[in-house]
């Protein structure tokens, strides 16, 4: 509970995700700028993606590694300029459910990832499968 | 909803001292209120992408497995993901317009934009059921193989996601137009709003792996 002493405003320690950071004398004009760096930045990840995909000038082996980068930039860009989650003590919460979810996340697709490919490995090849159903 | 609406946000005996701060201490209770829904749904959000990473790993696991049919490689058309990318991406923005036009009382910003979100998301679904509707026509359907059963499914759950989110942008806007711009409607606004960015981020992911690596040479 430290973060209730770091926060100025007692009646508001935390943020609800999605709500923008409250600024003083704010207008929806200023609001709409998150919004729109979001959707450019996003927009030229988006970009470079697909160009990179089709690409031959790149050495080919490091196109899905480049994917994957670029995809896991453009996740961080939305939820940074389209859900708000902010580094700030009012986030704490956020970014704590947020983590573990990622945590989660990472152990399915590894693991399950991990586990299949030694058992592919370590599968008889199909033809003495067949062989020994017969 | 009007269960919690009823609950008694303090704990009985804790008395509320001076009058004067009785508006202070409701704007408060609403904010907390916000905070609370906020919160909740994002851990639903959350286990909801949880959901979604088990059918990643499944895809990525059988990518391979064609059994003998036609791969990625050979049924992928980059030009109709990219279209349907731009659909979704745009539509978030959209979506945090009318978020703004919501919380500022702004009926044409509010209106505007989830009509607009509303045509971008529908746009997204034909193309998508377009796509769909080829790939069975052409004996590339959930049926054929392994790889094909796991990509209707992870392509597919996402789909049925944006169609549930496209109903609950109508229920949003019927809301907004019959009841104003209330308190409970800004917060199931909120939610909206979160439900549709996180469709979008999980589109990232899912046109990443399955479209662009399914391509790459």
């Amino acid at each position: 509970m430290s973060h209730f002493e770091q926060t100025n405003d007692p009646h508001h320690p935390d943020a609800a995700p999605g709500d923008e950071p409250p600024v003083v004398g704010h207008e929806a004009t200023e609001q709409i700028g998150s919004y729109l760096i979001g959707l450019g930045l996003a927009t030229l990840l988006t970009i470079v993606s697909f160009f990179i995909a089709r690409t031959t000038l790149v050495w080919q082996p490091s196109i899905p590694v480049a994917l994957a980068v670029l995809a896991i930039a453009q996740m961080g860009v939305h939820l940074v300029f389209f859900i708000h989650i902010t580094t700030g003590p009012d986030n704490v919460n956020n970014v704590m459910a947020l983590a573990f979810g990622v945590l989660i996340v990472l152990l399915v697709i590894t693991g399950s990832l991990w586990i299949m490919s030694h058992m592919n490995q370590n599968m008889m090849p199909m033809d003495q499968i067949m062989q020994m159903q017969r | 909803m009007s269960a919690f609406d009823a609950a008694a946000p303090y704990p009985a005996g804790l008395e509320r001292e001076h009058p004067q701060h009785a508006a202070e201490h409701a704007a408060s209770e609403l904010m907390t209120k916000r905070i609370i829904v906020g919160y909740g749904f994002w851990v639903f959000l959350l286990s909801d992408i949880i959901m979604f990473s088990t059918f990643f790993a499944t895809y990525a696991v059988l990518v391979d497995a064609t059994a003998g049919g036609p791969s990625g490689q050979d049924l992928f058309d980059l030009r109709n993901t990219a279209i349907e990318t731009a659909c979704l991406l745009l539509s978030s923005f959209t979506c945090g317009v009318a978020s703004i036009g919501a919380q500022t009382n702004r009926g044409s910003w509010f209106y505007g934009a989830m009509t607009v979100t509303f045509i971008l998301g529908a746009a997204f679904i034909a193309l998508e059921v377009q796509e769909f509707a080829g790939l069975v026509a052409q004996g590339a359907g959930p049926t054929r193989s392994a790889f094909l059963s796991a990509f209707f499914t992870l392509v597919g759950c996402h789909g049925l996601h944006v169609s549930a989110g496209l109903l609950w942008l109508l229920t949003m806007m019927a809301q907004v137009f019959a009841k104003g711009y209330r308190a409970d409607i800004l917060r199931r606004m909120l939610c909206f709003s979160l439900f549709w960015h996180a469709l979008d981020i999980i589109w990232v992911a899912l046109f990443t792996t399955v479209y662009l690596m399914g391509v790459a040479p």
